[in-house]
């Protein structure tokens, strides 16, 4: 059965394509399919496969049980976070970002608000100042990594297929892929959603959410545990706003309701208004 | 829907407990499950029949726990239920608050045979 959404049919597949310097009309070429058929148990399938000699993969075997006997059955006390997996995975994520001195950023957003445009402007303007490399996660198409392979920079897609959201073990395959340059920045495109993406930790330096003022300035309260989790959150197409009914002030109010240590940033990735700030940010915490 | 993801994280834990312990079936499983912690509580009931088919938890009695929500005011120290991330202070109406409890995600025990 599909794990994400429940269906019947067996579409346990994430595809992982890294692109190549320049893009080819026939991107079948540089497609490399990696596919996980794990019976029911989709991409945690690769997780839950034991490494030996592999001390992280192990971790969690060094806490004891502790169980007895309850006539012919057996109390085991688990005591086990639910996402331990994940958060295993996550932090050998964070590790190898930090030993090779990369800042990992985790964009977050509902579809359509404008993560894939500000990401293009900033690769185009700073790529000559950092080494960039890009994870794009998308249900579905090469489009968004197409983008980005345009300006030259390294990028690989995950297509989910049916899964709502990245997920830890997905980006270590993504980065095995990617093998990203020393002292760079990582930007992880996350799959346009604000609910799923919240509870997966990615080994993430920094986690951005982004919303535009197309949406509703209570978008913070409706989704509260994507702006809780996140450490900045940038309100895009701010030249928009003589056309809409939205209140920056209310919509920042609202975040800060469900998260006061947010930091703000008001921007339009397309006409480059306030961007600048943005760029002031990314270099702030690269030096970090 | 990424509580169907949790239910099998879930279903993976428990069988990989059962495993290491010799068993084959789960006859109870408990869980705490923060109402903070982002799950939808129907949406996962509504998944867990079909996630758990074929699996060491089929047929095995499901106990939540629902944790409590509670957070603390960093202005003033008070400590309260919290019901949203997003509530604030109930006395001093801050929104500068911290979460205690409620977002745990926690499999506390399986019993098995």
């Amino acid at each position: 059965m599909c794990g994400t959404c429940g269906c019947g049919e067996n579409l346990d597949v994430i595809t992982i394509t890294l692109l190549g310097d320049k893009v080819k009309n026939e991107e079948k070429e540089m497609v490399e399919n990696y596919f996980l058929k794990n019976d029911h148990h989709h991409h945690y399938g690769k997780v839950h496969h034991h490494h030996h000699g592999n001390s992280l993969g192990h971790a969690h075997e060094t806490e004891h049980d502790h169980t007895h006997e309850h006539l012919s059955s057996k109390v085991i006390q688990v005591e086990q976070d639910i996402l331990h997996q994940n958060d295993l995975l996550a932090e050998r994520n964070r590790g190898y970002f930090e030993a090779k001195n990369i800042v990992a950023f985790n964009l977050v957003s509902s579809p359509g608000s404008g993560k894939t445009s500000l990401l293009e402007h900033t690769l185009d303007t700073l790529k000559d100042q950092f080494h960039f490399s890009v994870i794009e996660g998308d249900q579905q198409t090469l489009n968004d990594a197409n983008r980005i392979a345009r300006l030259e920079i390294p990028v690989v897609q995950i297509n989910t297929g049916k899964a709502c959201h990245l997920d830890a073990a997905m980006v270590i395959r993504a980065v095995k892929k990617l093998n990203p340059k020393s002292d760079s920045i990582l930007f992880i495109e996350n799959v346009g959603n604000l609910v799923c993406p919240a509870m997966f930790d990615l080994g993430e330096t920094k986690r951005v959410v982004i919303m535009s003022v197309t949406e509703g300035e209570d978008k913070a309260i409706k989704y509260p545990d994507m702006f809780h989790s996140a450490h900045l959150c940038i309100i895009n197409k701010i030249d928009l706003l003589p056309y809409v009914d939205f209140n920056v002030e209310k919509a920042k109010a609202y975040a800060m309701q469900v998260n006061h240590h947010l930091e703000f940033i008001e921007l339009s990735a397309t006409k480059g208004t306030g961007i600048e700030q943005w760029y002031n940010w990314i270099a702030k915490n690269k030096r970090i | 829907m990424h509580e169907l993801s949790v239910v099998m994280s879930i279903v993976e834990m428990a069988e990989e407990k059962t495993r290491q312990h010799g068993a084959t079936n789960v006859e109870q499983i408990n869980i705490d499950i923060g109402c903070l912690a982002g799950i939808e509580f129907g949406a996962l009931d509504f998944v867990w029949e079909a996630a758990v088919k074929d699996s060491v938890l089929e047929g095995a009695e499901r106990i939540i726990h629902k944790i409590p929500g509670r957070g603390k005011c960093s202005v003033c120290g008070n400590q309260f239920q919290m019901n949203n991330i997003f509530d604030s202070c109930p006395t001093c109406q801050s929104y500068q608050n911290e979460v205690i409890t409620g977002q745990e995600l926690i499999v506390k025990s399986l019993i098995v045979n």
